[in-house]
């Protein structure tokens, strides 16, 4: 316990009050004084208001002139000194530097005149001038301050005074005064618990409001915690995850098995990396299926009148990386026709396209797909599917436009009404799968496939109020964003 | 999809309504089309007038002008009927000589008599053939067109390929006769013209169009005559087409005729043209008018839509999407649908199921939950293993991050002091030089995001578990594997506290450690071994993992740990000391 506090509990002991701290106890700086006050008032033993004021402070030039008095005074001198008065070329080598604020001022208080190339003193020697400048001066030193503005504003034009402020406090007696300060203990300790000496203990009030010391922690990427949320609601609803770790896909599988024709603009050199090492991929095993899809595609089959147009080995096995998570949903269809029943099935994985980066687009990002097959599935199971899918996402009012899809038939864009934006927002697309498609395949023609697909990025975008999808996917985000992220909860709506 | 721009007023003149742009947004919606911009606000202030922007499906090339989409758009208001496309008889031919055979085999020609084009409906055919030159003909590889002042020519034509220098003639707007050489040179810069010059540039003989005084029309795909060239005055129309693919030259010259015809003196009557091709079996009178029949089964469609309609309905249905449809006489479950020549997407009844949906309106469908049993789910084995190592990691106190797959080759090479084992997959043709490869080892991408975070808090530690991709002998040529990589950068390398985590892993994974003396008793684990093979890390300070699945199984190297070389730091421009870890993920499946 430091004797400042005591000396001021003493002080306010005898005194009941203290006005002003900086009077009382004048050996004392104001940090430390408002430290021992501070502590005292932490303990209800004190109180304490705070006053500011300004308090001029002299310079060094000033403290000359208080101690030998003004440059204009001491010039008065020099001239009554010279009995002949003095030349005006030697003023500056008498008054060095100060020679031409010397003369002005005094000019101005009328103690010396001009005559010829000489300074001559005005008021009789001995007789005894007012350095005003000199006692303004020593009235600040002593108070801090002048009672007149306007000579307080001249003297700090010219230098001689700058201004700072000044804290004082004034001092009553709190609700736990005593001229003795107890000890309190900060914290329970292990030895306490042990001796039991916290049963006799004082404690030191805590300062709950602080935050505390975050812990350091790891944490998961929030892109992979929003894929999380969306695992959870797949497996929710009873669907497997697809075997999607495979990104070189053939063009056969990323597009002719799902009736893409060849000449279709997403298979441009624009919107797909194709792969010069491996630059081909094998024929599919099972060459049935590699005939069908020939066939549907050339001259049509179940059904289909097909695109009629010479349909190409060499590009079906030039390779890709897959455009898309649907190659896969593709193949694992086709293992379904091996033994049909209802199935469900999803994959949350990377896909490519060989776009230009901006703010919403990257070559890479993920595609959330899911795949459902059963025998004599209608629209408006998709539909209602989708209704509790996206329910669950938090995301409640939804509308369905049709739209074109080379796969699907019907399409279904699917919207849903974004509470911040006052708009409808696409948020993913679906359909059901061609039969073109699946009973190439070998499915029957009465099992239908529903799927629908959306990006990764895009909700968690909104979720987290990321405008540069750049700062989540890849390598330029921010550490701190991942170490601070907040838990993902897509049932705590997104829109 | 294609983004058509439409008059507005012209647009809601044909549609005989002012919508409100709400109005409108919604009626495109319901129909499938989406109403990108409305250029009212825009042009406010300046002499153009306002234009919609409308996205139109990539199938539906019947909507790529103002013609045909308010023609869509009134037969699903229910505001008009089909038009009735008629062919007159044949005055001319055009003869398909073999030599075309090496360049593009196939032709097509229809004539419009008697058309009437004001500014704006001669704007929206040039605009229509632009637009299906770049979507349905690919830039004019698969089809080009031409349309000609018909009286300026002498019918009837020839379609022949012929030497470069052989083809002489004044192209469209230009005033010098030029060969095909020259013709190739003129155009080598030409920002429109010049991407096209590739499709026949290399050819011994070029495609050329000649009527009968053997004047050139067209250079197909490249341009027209100036010669023959078509001005709002024209009153005859050639439509002249060459393809290598039939099927495609059909559907545009059956769009571009379906479209225009309204404009002739007699609306919807076209004039066809003898097309004479005995060498290839295409001889024949073109445009073919003859509507598809399909036939339709309506417990399919009631089936997929979960709706009870009657026959009749679904034909009342499809009169509002283009398609006429009747009972069949026969079969009460059957309705006889004709597919117009304008609807080419029509490839199955599933099609025609999806415009009796559209017509119905998807958001008036009932809500319905699929019937179907329970299905168990369950995790990839594969991403399971993932999300232990990841939770582990980050338990450890590690941030996951999540770099790209794809990295230039320095990166996943010689900036770690590796050369190309040519086991990476390469990209053929990236934009940029940041997509050069299919990455080897998570290690570039973790650098990366190390140095984008310099001014991060040290030490700095991050881990991803993802794909790396191999090259191997499966079907596709190259396969993923899942990799798991820890790094920790600081003032010092702190590789003890990375061999930590690595334990701290394999303890998650039930995996002791093996002293070098218990590694060779056959006990399951792991250890790690001195390996200055791997160049990444400096000189004596990396080392090989090595991991025993089951006790007395041989021992695999499932990775590398250790301090990464200065040179390697440098290269990726960080500051730091690092060390890190790369393992197999796969190995714990």
């Amino acid at each position: 316990m430091s004797s400042l506090q005591l000396r001021i509990l003493h002080t306010l002991g005898q005194k009941q009050q203290i006005a002003n701290t900086a009077a009382e106890f004048a050996d004392v700086d104001t940090a430390a004084m408002q430290a021992a006050l501070m502590s005292l008032a932490a303990r209800n033993m004190v109180e304490y208001k705070t006053h500011e004021s300004d308090r001029w402070t002299l310079t060094a030039e000033a403290k000359d002139i208080v101690a030998h008095g003004s440059h204009e005074y001491r010039l008065l001198q020099k001239v009554t000194e010279a009995l002949d008065g003095l030349k005006i070329s030697d003023v500056d080598s008498v008054m060095g530097s100060n020679g031409k604020v010397a003369q002005g001022r005094a000019f101005k208080n009328g103690w010396i005149a001009k005559e010829g190339d000489k300074l001559v003193a005005k008021v009789a020697a001995g007789s005894q001038v007012q350095d005003a400048t000199a006692e303004q001066l020593k009235e600040i030193e002593k108070t801090g301050t002048l009672a007149n503005k306007k000579d307080l504003a001249e003297l700090k034009k010219r230098k001689l005074i700058t201004q700072s402020k000044v804290f004082t406090y004034s001092v009553s007696k709190g609700a736990e005064f005593a001229l003795e300060i107890k000890q309190l203990e900060t914290d329970i300790t292990s030895d306490m618990v042990v001796s039991g000496s916290w049963s006799k203990a004082e404690f030191k009030p805590y300062n709950f409001d602080s935050q505390g010391v975050m812990p350091s922690a790891g944490a998961l990427h929030p892109l992979n915690k929003v894929r999380e949320e969306f695992r959870q609601i797949f497996f929710s609803m009873g669907f497997s995850e697809m075997p999607s770790n495979q990104y070189v896909e053939s063009g056969f599988w990323n597009f002719d098995t799902l009736f893409v024709p060849q000449q279709h603009p997403a298979r441009d050199l624009q919107d797909t990396f194709y792969l010069k090492d491996p630059a081909t991929a094998k024929e599919p095993q099972d060459k049935e299926y590699w005939e069908n899809v020939k066939t549907v595609h050339q001259d049509g089959a179940y059904g289909s009148i097909g695109y009629r147009y010479p349909w190409k080995g060499e590009e079906s096995l030039r390779t890709v990386l897959r455009t898309h998570t649907t190659a896969i949903s593709s193949q694992m269809l086709k293992k379904l026709a091996a033994d049909p029943k209802p199935t469900r099935l999803f994959s949350i994985d990377r896909v490519f396209r060989n776009e230009a980066v901006d703010a919403t687009h990257l070559a890479e990002f993920h595609q959330v797909e899911g795949v459902f097959a059963d025998y004599n599935l209608t629209l408006g199971d998709l539909i209602g599917f989708m209704q509790q899918f996206f329910d669950k996402m938090g995301v409640h009012d939804l509308r369905f436009k049709p739209t074109y899809n080379p796969y699907t038939e019907p399409s279904l864009e699917i919207y849903a009404w974004h509470n911040g934006l006052g708009k409808w927002v696409e948020i993913g697309n679906s359909g059901m799968f061609r039969p073109e498609m699946l009973e190439a395949m070998g499915l029957p023609k009465d099992m239908r496939v529903l799927g629908w697909g959306l990006s990764l990025e895009r909700p968690t975008m909104i979720k987290y109020a990321v405008s540069n999808i750049r700062e989540l996917l890849g390598h330029k985000v921010d550490l701190d964003f991942i170490e601070n992220n907040p838990a993902a909860r897509l049932d705590e709506a997104i829109f | 999809m294609p983004t058509v721009a439409v008059d507005k007023a012209d647009l809601f003149a044909l549609l005989g309504k002012n919508y409100t742009t709400d109005e409108f947004d919604e009626l495109c919606f319901q129909f499938g089309i989406e109403l990108d911009e409305d250029t009212t606000d825009d042009v406010k202030g300046t002499d153009e007038r306002p234009q919609l922007k409308i996205e139109v499906g990539a199938n539906r090339y019947d909507m790529l002008c103002i013609e045909g989409i308010a023609q869509a758009l009134n037969e699903y208001l229910g505001r008009v009927a089909p038009p009735n496309y008629r062919l007159s008889a044949p005055t001319t031919s055009l003869t398909v000589k073999p030599s075309t055979q090496q360049i593009r085999p196939y032709a097509c020609a229809a004539i419009l008599r008697g058309i009437h084009f004001t500014q704006r409906s001669y704007d929206s055919f040039i605009a229509l053939q632009d637009k299906l030159h770049t979507n349905l003909c690919r830039h004019r590889t698969l089809v080009a067109m031409g349309t000609h002042d018909l009286d300026t020519l002498k019918p009837p034509f020839t379609y022949e390929a012929l030497s470069p220098s052989e083809i002489k003639f004044v192209p469209l707007n230009q005033t010098v006769e030029l060969d095909g050489h020259q013709l190739m040179e003129f155009y080598e810069k030409d920002k429109n013209l010049g991407k096209y010059l590739h499709i026949i540039r290399d050819s011994p003989v070029y495609p050329v169009i000649l009527d009968s005084n053997r004047t050139v029309c067209s250079l197909p795909p490249i341009i027209n005559s100036d010669h023959s060239k078509v001005s709002l005055n024209t009153k005859n129309v050639f439509i002249e087409i060459t393809a290598t693919d039939r099927t495609k030259a059909e559907i545009v010259v059956n769009q571009l005729v379906a479209m225009f015809s309204r404009y002739c003196e007699q609306p919807f009557s076209v004039e066809p043209v003898e097309i004479i091709s005995a060498h290839n079996h295409e001889s024949r009178i073109c445009p073919n008018f003859t509507q598809r029949t399909l036939k339709c089964e309506v417990p399919y469609i009631n089936s997929c839509l979960g709706l009870q309609l009657s026959p009749a309905e679904v034909c009342k249905l499809l009169s509002k999407m283009s398609v006429q449809a009747a009972p069949s006489q026969s079969d009460k479950d059957i309705i006889d649908v004709k597919i117009p020549i304008t609807r080419p997407d029509i490839l199955h009844q599933c099609d025609v199921m999806e415009d009796c949906a559209i017509a119905y309106g998807y958001n008036n469908l009932k809500k319905t939950t699929p019937k179907t049993a329970a299905t168990v789910a369950q995790p990839l084995p594969i991403n399971k293993v993932a999300d232990i190592l990841r939770v582990a990691s980050a338990q450890s106190g590690w941030l996951e991050v999540m770099p790209l797959t794809l990295c230039s080759h320095d990166e996943n090479f010689k900036f770690l002091n590796n050369l190309d084992d040519s086991r990476a997959v390469k990209l053929a043709n990236p934009k940029t030089v940041e997509y050069q490869v299919v990455r080897t080892s998570l290690v570039p991408g973790i650098l990366k995001t190390i140095k984008e975070n310099k001014d991060h808090s040290l030490p700095i530690r991050v881990f991803e578990c993802g794909d790396i991709v191999l090259k191997d002998d499966s079907e596709r040529g190259a396969s993923n594997q899942r990799n798991w990589c820890a790094a920790y950068a600081g003032k010092a390398s702190g590789f003890e506290l990375i061999q930590g985590l690595l334990g701290k892993i394999m303890q998650t994974f039930r995996t002791p450690w093996l002293s070098a003396a218990d590694a060779k008793t056959g006990k399951k684990g792991y250890w790690i071994e001195q390996d200055d093979s791997v160049k990444m890390y400096f000189a004596g300070r990396g080392a090989r993992i090595m991991y025993r699945a089951k006790a007395e199984a041989p021992a695999h190297n499932i990775g590398t740990i250790g301090v990464l070389h200065p040179e390697v730091l440098t290269r990726f421009e960080l500051p730091f000391a690092v060390s890190l870890a790369e393992i197999n993920a796969e190995v714990f499946l």
